[in-house]
């Protein structure tokens, strides 16, 4: 590998953009092939490294000269957590380490601060003015974890109607049913308001909010991932 | 839209790797190419490995790390890229295998920096 294929990779991942970096295991001969660009010179096939990128799995193909090594690098999972309270100071850090990348939504003064969330991406705004610039697709997990439906409830509506592949929302199951019957009366189904999990986290008795945030990471790993 | 973002999406050990040659040592690069069975580390996980034998990074869980790195010191001394093959089948199990009974193959890349001579 040139040293320039490797910052290659750096600059695109900095960049925030796809980028495969295909390797000839024979001999080592590479290609760094951007998104949208066609596939090059080891005698690819383009549909191999469409599939690459979708999936972000690597995978390794065979060419007339021999097995070629491709590895994706694409963006990583994005996380949106709306309440920069408590429960966010653990879930931020730990979803971070997990390799997400996260951004803390509150429009409260003195809630989301560089000082309690080192590293994340703060937005100080109420979530109806920023989801639709927040763009949530389907490799982006919302969890709502104000407890004040003048928060949580814009948040989760712009999440049902974006293809998050993860919606959450704290509450008890009373303060879970109220929230149905507001957004029901909005016009969303029973399928779309299935998609919020909440009580949210999974089940392992979590009691502190450091405990909480575990149990929400694992269900949204698990929504990422099974 | 007011954020504040230090985020940076580089592989941590793809950064480290660049570090290590911007510091002038010699440095090779390990990745997971396939894996079949329990292997801890999927497919696409990269361990950087510098002349000193310093490294970031991990392919297994802790099993064939020791072996990765002896193999990376004679990549970085030959300049030529190898692969590797561990797991149960292998004639090292005993010595090196994956105690989970996975098996993983392992492309060992050197990082050639750019020639002196050509500067980017």
């Amino acid at each position: 590998m040139n040293a320039d294929v490797l910052r290659g990779v750096v600059a695109a991942q900095v960049a925030g953009r796809d980028v495969v970096l295909a390797t000839r295991l024979s001999d080592g001969a590479q290609d760094l092939i951007a998104a949208g660009t066609p596939a090059s010179a080891l005698g690819l096939d383009g549909d191999a490294v469409a599939a690459a990128l979708k999936t972000g799995d690597p995978r390794t193909v065979d060419t007339p000269d021999g097995a070629v090594f491709l590895r994706p690098y694409i963006r990583p999972p994005r996380l949106i957590v709306v309440g920069a309270v408590h429960i966010a100071q653990a879930l931020v850090p730990m979803a971070q380490i997990a390799g997400f990348e996260v951004t803390v939504l509150d429009p409260r003064e003195g809630f989301a601060t560089a000082d309690r969330f080192p590293g994340a991406a703060l937005v100080k705004e109420w979530p109806d003015h920023v989801m639709d610039a927040l763009r949530p697709d389907d490799r982006t997990g919302v969890v709502a974890l104000t407890h004040d439906p003048k928060i949580d409830d814009p948040a989760l509506i712009a999440a049902l109607r974006s293809g998050a592949f993860y919606i959450g929302a704290l509450g008890s199951r009373k303060t879970q049913g109220a929230r149905r019957e507001r957004l029901g009366a909005l016009g969303f189904t029973a399928d779309d308001l299935e998609r919020i999990h909440g009580p949210v986290g999974l089940a392992i008795g979590a009691r502190t909010p450091e405990e909480i945030a575990v149990a929400v990471l694992a269900q949204v790993i698990g929504a990422l991932r099974l | 839209m007011e954020t504040n973002s230090t985020n940076t999406n580089a592989d941590p050990v793809l950064a480290q790797a660049l570090e290590w040659l911007g510091e002038g040592r010699r440095v090779a690069l390990a990745t997971v190419t396939r894996t079949w069975g329990s292997a801890p580390r999927r497919a696409g996980s990269h361990m950087a490995i510098a002349d000193t034998g310093d490294f970031s990074g991990s392919v297994s869980g802790g099993c064939i790390e020791g072996a990765v790195i002896q193999t990376a010191l004679e990549v970085i001394d030959s300049g030529v890229p190898r692969t590797l093959e561990f797991g149960v089948t292998n004639e090292m199990a005993w010595e090196v295998g994956l105690a989970c009974g996975g098996r993983v193959h392992l492309f060992v890349e050197p990082i050639i920096p750019e020639s002196p001579a050509h500067p980017l």
